[in-house]
């Protein structure tokens, strides 16, 4: 009942619920029908739909801060990539033995770099339910270090958005540093199984698209807690008149640092269950200009909606799959020119287009 | 802190840690029947002295009009009581015991000193209800926000000022989409919500029309006792309508009180003359 | 864009060809002494080595003496597949090797095709006697000098004779010096106490390596305390010096990364800092005006020298007419809007990127540095500065004082600035701030080609040159404070020397995180930059 309040004005968001549902049903069950019928999905498809759910859940996270909050934030695929590293991480001491030179504790890239213990970050990752919290933990802390300084010295607008840059760009160039113990340039990946369970099984892959769509519903629930509560409309009313909010009495930011702080956390999610399913992480996921990236899918779909950030993101993501098969060279005149004509005609996105003007923010 | 003391801190799991507490301010005091001191004020931009030694008390439930020319250091004052700027030199004392310029804004405005701006600052993308909604005064931690329920009372409160300001009609209604006399009295509106002890009106009745500057001066003239009010305004008819035979009008001079008295008092003052008159 | 290039050239043409005919010939590949000389070293005859000895001595070349000295160490080689004379460090596979002539780099790809000039003793002998004589001789300083540095140290007793009989008769004052510190390397290591004590002194003064070398063998084996402590004191003095000229030289380095920094920001301060525009296809733009530099190469090969100096205002031209295309196409409908033309304009860098990808294929692309900015300025034996760097600073301080200049002094800069501080005030004064924003827009991306032109000469030429400078030109500008173009010469100026002085221990990639979560940090401290406006115009 309290989680049809959340959506019961939200048609959008109703819409999104619905289908995932079905896919969670549906989609296992195309997949074990045999190759050859009809309606048979590949493996390969269902992993690849598995990203975008994580991708959506990203954008969704940049919603709740870009959408609700003004904070345009270019720097949000650093939580996305630090989620991932830890379950990389995680991942890559399930791998045990089996590298190729087979030290029993650790990964390849160290042996290679002649190291002969693990550095002490890397404690206790071989446990899940540890990865599992310091996935939430990592991105959140980093997003609260920063947003408590960010915000109290009220940097805002176009500065916060260029030192989220410099943030990730930091990040990307440190993580590139071998001696980070992060395995440099390559990142981690040959990853061998996840639980126990191995990541090139047909069920694992089913599997994790399940917990990718799961974790999108929550995700989308618990934003929509956030913004339909009173704490959402000041949030709107800090994006919108921030001085006047703070007359009020409002702390403008605390109410920015942790519904930053959370965005963080669902982005950290997003990676940690991106990463199993594509293979690898590496220092690029920290590049600027996926984190650029991440804004245009939300803005395509609609700012301040939630469920537009998720179908800008699978619109996006659909897109650029079908280009660089199809035609590579086009990709990027594509993404760019859709930056463009969004920004001049489609301010409101995707969602704009279908949604009634409605008085509710 | 000393260490000790934090360390003492931490292990008391009872209490929260005293660097997480927010700025509470000490409560307020109006024994001297003053509610606002400016002595001493200064501040410059840039070299340009926007505030000059500027000395002003405010009695408690007082109406005080405030005029003077352009960049005569209006805004600027408010600025500095309401903590957006922080003067070079001088005090400010709401009441005896709370410091203004120890405080930020929030800290102020849950004092008990509300604002309305120049050009109305509405929450345009709220709905008129939500506006007065987020006026309340309550507690303004973000966990309390976010677990905030409205009670029975609180909403008999929203519509009695949306009666008031006169906007029952469009009470769900985004605010955006008020004319700009209706934004004008939302404001109004959301500082009456805040209850707050003293007012700080900056240029009310800009695009009024006449039948509201009757209202809105009456509106002002019967808060004012309970509450503190402080107007700013250009209009002169507006003013001598508010200040009546014997409130007190101050003018404001290059960031300095040039004259203090009722209307006609300052009226007749030579040097307020040649101020606006020129020579 | 091809083809404006080519239109733009048709107008440049005058100029060009008025600028060739001043233009001197100088190339090494011309000579037609070092042209026989590669013919006679190359030769599998001994005698022609030795003709090619004589060759020099007789032209009185003013590389002779830098040729002697690589012959001496060896380091000339012949590729025996096309003939030609290279100049080797180590004849191993991966290692480059230097045409003689044409100066281009070559990795060595099979170390056998390379062979050594290899010289006999007598050969030797008579390139050093050769060097003395005429060296000490000759009327050159530069070259007397060189002369005395090849033989100092040397312990042939008759090459000392030569140099003192020489310091009797020279009147250079620098030349002087050198001969008397070569003197003071073998006057230290006799037994005449007092002339030791001289020597060390003569020693003490010079920064030369040799000189030290000498000292310090001095201190590991004389007997004398007193003098071993003269010598000690000596060491730690020039020790001193070297520093002193390290650290010259960190600051040097330093501000010419900052004048990179400073040229790549510049337009990025005009159209940021004065409009208020956010333009993520900045860098895109200092791309297109590297680009224009190599096809402006390309049009005219024979013409390296001059071809950068065209390709300044190209450039310029060029990007400028981009960026009012972008502003008149994009940015005017967004106005008011900073972070929505953020997006747009990054997309617009996208665009720009791919076809460049598209028109020049994804791979670098090769700019020649002419050769009157290359060589070195040397000051002494360790405090040299490379030309090329000395005039991207010149270059950059022209530019800047351009620019204020016509801030400043000029009518477009005064309603730039009119326009910025009260865009409805301007408008109702007359000024027509479209066309004012067209301008300053255009003025901004051209300033950005310019920047091209310059960092075409130390950077690969790529379409991905524009991303690599576009945070670091935020930040710069971001640090200066916004509006402020003299703040963006301070900062980027500082974080190119911070840059550079925490190179040296924390390694080029942490040195710049470092800077990187400074700016971070400082922006929390000061949240308008260094030089901030303040006032009420400010607060927003």
């Amino acid at each position: 009942m309290m989680l049809w309040n959340l959506i019961k004005e939200d048609r959008g968001g109703q819409i999104l619920l619905l289908l995932l549902a079905i896919a969670i049903i549906a989609v296992p069950m195309l997949n074990a029908l045999p190759p050859d019928h009809a309606l048979h999905i590949p493996t390969y498809t269902v992993a690849l739909l598995g990203k975008y759910l994580t991708l959506a859940l990203l954008a969704l996270s940049v919603d709740l801060v870009w959408g609700y909050l003004g904070i345009l934030t270019l720097g949000h695929g650093a939580f996305f990539a630090l989620g991932g590293y830890v379950m990389g991480m995680y991942l890559m001491r399930q791998i045990g033995e089996r590298g190729v030179y087979g030290h029993p504790e650790l990964p390849d890239f160290m042996v290679f770099l002649n190291w002969d213990s693990l550095p002490w970050y890397w404690t206790g990752l071989d446990q899940f339910w540890f990865a599992a919290i310091l996935i939430i933990l990592v991105p959140g802390l980093l997003a609260f270090i920063f947003g408590a300084l960010a915000f109290r010295s009220r940097v805002s607008g176009v500065y916060l958005s260029i030192i989220t840059q410099a943030l990730t760009f930091a990040l990307m160039l440190a993580f590139f540093r071998n001696e980070m113990g992060f395995g440099g340039n390559n990142g981690l990946t040959d990853f061998k199984d996840i639980l126990g369970f191995s990541l090139q099984a047909r069920e694992t892959k089913v599997g994790l698209f399940v917990a990718s769509a799961v974790a999108l519903a929550l995700g989308y629930l618990i934003s929509r807690a956030v913004i339909q509560s009173r704490l959402g409309k000041v949030c709107v009313a800090v994006r919108d008149a921030e001085s006047r909010a703070r007359f009020l009495g409002y702390r403008v930011e605390n109410v920015k640092l942790w519904v930053f702080t959370l965005s963080a956390m669902i982005a950290g999610v997003a990676g940690a269950l991106y990463v199993p399913q594509v293979g690898i992480i590496n220092p690029n996921e920290f590049s600027p200009l996926n984190s650029i990236e991440i804004v245009v899918w939300v803005a395509v779909g609609g700012r301040a909606t939630l469920y537009g950030a998720v179908a800008g993101a699978l619109f996006i993501n659909y897109a650029k799959t079908w280009f660089t098969t199809e035609l590579p060279d086009v990709w990027l005149f594509a993404l760019g020119a859709i930056f463009v004509l969004v920004t001049l005609f489609l301010p409101k996105g995707i969602a704009g287009l279908f949604r009634r003007k409605e008085a509710s923010a | 802190m000393s260490q000790a003391r934090l360390l003492d801190e931490i292990k008391d799991k009872n209490h929260v840690f005293s660097f997480m507490h927010t700025q509470q301010a000490p409560t307020l005091n109006v024994s001297k029947n003053v509610l606002l001191y400016l002595e001493g004020l200064s501040v410059s931009f840039d070299g340009f002295k926007a505030i000059n030694n500027l000395n002003l008390y405010i009695n408690d439930g007082e109406l005080r009009c405030i005029i003077g020319p352009n960049g005569a250091g209006k805004t600027t004052m408010m600025d500095i009581i309401t903590g957006k700027t922080k003067p070079d030199t001088g005090s400010a004392w709401f009441g005896q015991t709370i410091n203004l310029l120890e405080m930020d804004e929030p800290a102020i405005a849950q004092a008990g000193i509300g604002r309305k701006f120049q050009k109305p600052t509405v929450f345009e993308f709220l709905s008129v209800r939500d506006n007065l909604l987020l006026s309340m005064p309550e507690e303004r931690k973000v966990f309390s926000i976010l677990t905030a329920r409205l009670t029975g009372e609180q909403s008999d409160r929203i519509d009695e000022v949306l009666e008031i300001i006169g906007l029952k009609e469009q009470t769900l209604l985004q605010a955006g989409s008020l004319s700009h006399g209706q934004k004008q009295w939302l404001e109004i509106g959301m500082l009456l919500m805040q209850r707050p002890r003293l007012l700080l009106v900056d240029e009310p009745v800009a695009g009024m029309t006449h039948q509201e500057m009757d209202r809105t001066a009456e509106l002002l003239i019967s808060l004012s006792g309970k509450h503190s009010v402080v107007v700013v305004e250009h209009d002169m008819d507006f003013v001598r309508h508010l200040a009546g035979k014997d409130r007190t009008v101050t003018v404001l001079h290059q960031g300095s009180v040039l004259a203090e008295g009722s209307m006609d008092q300052v009226q007749n003052n030579r040097k307020v003359i040649e101020v606006y008159l020129g020579e | 864009m091809k083809s404006r290039i080519k239109h733009l050239m048709c107008a440049l043409g005058l100029l060009v060809l008025l600028l060739c005919a001043v233009q001197p010939a100088f190339a090494k590949s011309d000579d037609p002494v070092l042209l026989e000389l590669q013919t006679l070293l190359v030769s599998s005859n001994n005698q022609d080595r030795t003709k090619a000895i004589e060759l020099l001595t007789q032209s009185q070349h003013e590389l002779a003496f830098d040729i002697y000295g690589l012959l001496l160490e060896g380091k000339f080689f012949f590729n025996r597949t096309d003939n030609q004379l290279y100049l080797v460090d180590r004849a191993e596979a991966g290692q480059s090797a230097l045409h003689f002539l044409d100066e281009r780099d070559v990795t060595i790809e099979r170390p056998r095709d390379f062979r050594r000039v290899a010289l006999n003793n007598a050969q030797r002998t008579q390139i050093r006697r050769v060097m003395a004589q005429t060296g000490l001789t000759a009327d050159s300083n530069k070259i007397r000098m060189k002369a005395v540095r090849q033989m100092m140290g040397d312990p042939d007793p008759e090459a000392l004779s030569l140099i003192r009989a020489a310091y009797t008769s020279e009147t250079n004052g620098k030349v002087r010096e050198l001969m008397a510190v070569a003197i003071a390397i073998d006057t230290v290591t006799q037994t005449d106490e007092a002339a030791q004590r001289d020597a060390i002194d003569t020693l003490s003064t010079s920064l030369e390596p040799r000189a030290r070398n000498a000292l310090n063998q001095f201190v590991s084996q004389t007997d004398n305390a007193s003098l071993k402590e003269l010598a000690e004191k000596g060491l730690i003095g020039i020790e001193q010096k070297i520093k002193f000229y390290k650290g010259l030289e960190t600051v040097y380095f330093g501000l010419s990364l900052g004048s990179v920094l400073v040229l790549a920001a510049i337009g990025l301060a005009i159209t940021f800092g004065v409009m208020g525009v956010i333009n993520m296809a900045h860098g895109e733009l200092i791309m297109i005006g590297a680009y224009t530099t190599f096809v402006i190469q390309q049009l005219m090969p024979n013409h390296i020298g001059l071809s950068v100096l065209v390709a300044i205002p190209a450039a310029f031209v060029v990007s400028g007419l981009v960026g009012i295309a972008i502003e008149r196409g994009v940015i005017r409908f967004l106005y008011g809007r900073p972070l929505e033309t953020l997006l747009a304009t990054f997309g617009i860098s996208l665009v720009l990127q791919q076809a460049v990808r598209t028109i020049f294929s994804p791979l670098n692309k090769t700019v020649e540095t002419p050769s009157w900015m290359s060589g070195m300025l040397e000051f002494n034996p360790v405090f040299a500065i490379t030309l090329n760097r000395l005039y991207i600073i010149i270059f950059c301080l022209l530019v800047f004082f351009a620019l204020l200049m016509i801030l400043k002094r000029t009518a477009l800069g005064l309603q730039v600035r009119a326009v910025s501080q009260n865009r409805a005030m301007a408008r109702a004064m007359g000024v027509r701030s479209e066309r004012v924003d067209m301008m300053t827009f255009g003025l901004g991306s051209g300033v950005a080609g310019i920047a091209g032109v310059a960092l075409s000469q130390i950077t690969n030429v790529g379409p991905n040159l524009g991303q690599a400078y576009i945070i670091d030109s935020f930040m710069v500008v971001v640090f200066g404070g916004v509006g402020n173009i003299w703040g963006t010469l301070v900062a980027g100026m500082t974080l190119g020397v911070a840059n550079k002085i925490m190179e040296p221990w924390a390694g080029a990639v942490l040195a710049k995180i470092l800077v990187l979560v400074f700016i971070i940090l400082f922006i929390q401290k000061k949240p308008r930059g260094l030089f901030p406006q303040r006032g009420r115009a400010a607060e927003g």
